[in-house]
């Protein structure tokens, strides 16, 4: 079976080690590929570079181009309009979260506080878009 | 309390996923409806479930395709186009691997695509993994 692939659009260097921490212990064979700013994230998807992402998994708070224009590029493009989107932010705002949707993110998860909570909620969501959800086809 | 409507026509589906939820953390009430023209009339508070009032959406749709009459992708596609339904987290819940499924589904908008397990243990963890991710981990808009 083919290796899982992860797209982490994130610029916290915190927040992306603990996903990196959390992927490596969930036994779920992941690749993650990590970018941290918005336009390179779009570079790197639209190049078109097979597999695509089984999974993007995107903060909204980005450098260059933040997070509600990566997922209305994603959706815009052909080749990448129906990989699942989980928007995970620190945002509590509930514009972000219905903006989110309406753009047509898959899922919205706000970071927990604490490296324990934020371990289980990454291998939580590692196991439901790579272990559970059925990838749409390239 | 939240709810989540199960749209299936399949008798075992239907009791292998009430006696899932039955042990399950978050208890939600569960709502069966058996055909996609019920499912959106369940929705949209019409027909058979006229009366309703919009604020008892459930907080999660799981969705056969295989359905008598209305089929699962057109339940889909009515319901991303009303405003107050349109955000709702959608999974699609099917024996169905046919490519054209999958990406019929995707492109209406569903938030995921699951397929059915089909031994008894397997479709517990399954209901147990979607319960907990779509009604605890996820967040969504209130309708």
């Amino acid at each position: 079976m083919a290796r899982h692939k992860v797209l982490l659009i994130e610029d916290n260097a915190d927040d992306v080690d603990m996903v990196l921490h959390a992927c490596s212990h969930s036994g779920l064979n992941a690749d993650v590929v990590v970018i941290r700013d918005g336009g390179d994230a779009l570079d790197y998807l639209f190049q078109g570079l097979l597999p695509l992402p089984d999974v993007v998994v995107l903060d909204l708070t980005l450098p260059r181009l933040g997070g509600l224009d990566v997922l209305r590029s994603i959706r815009g493009n052909p080749g990448t309009r129906r990989i699942p989107v989980v928007v995970l932010t620190s945002s509590s705002s509930d514009a972000d979260m219905r903006t989110s949707y309406d753009l047509g993110a898959n899922s919205f998860i706000r970071k927990p506080h604490g490296f324990e909570a934020f371990a289980g909620v990454i291998g939580q969501l590692e196991r439901y878009w790579l272990g559970l959800n059925i990838r749409p086809p390239a | 309390m939240p709810q989540v409507l199960l749209v299936e026509d399949n008798q075992d589906d239907v009791e292998l996923a009430l006696h899932a939820f039955r042990g399950s953390t978050v208890a939600p009430t569960i709502i069966v409806v058996r055909d996609g023209e019920e499912a959106l009339e369940y929705l949209f508070g019409t027909g058979r479930h006229a009366g309703r009032t919009s604020r008892e959406l459930p907080a999660l749709v799981l969705l056969d395709l295989q359905l008598p009459g209305i089929g699962g992708l057109e339940v889909l596609r009515r319901l991303r186009e009303r405003p107050e339904t349109r955000r709702i987290p959608v999974v699609i819940l099917t024996t169905s691997d046919d490519q054209a499924d999958i990406i019929g589904g995707y492109d209406r908008g569903v938030n995921s695509y699951i397929r059915k397990p089909t031994a008894f243990e397997s479709f517990s963890d399954m209901v147990r993994q979607l319960e907990h991710y779509w009604l605890v981990t996820n967040l969504a808009p209130p309708s």
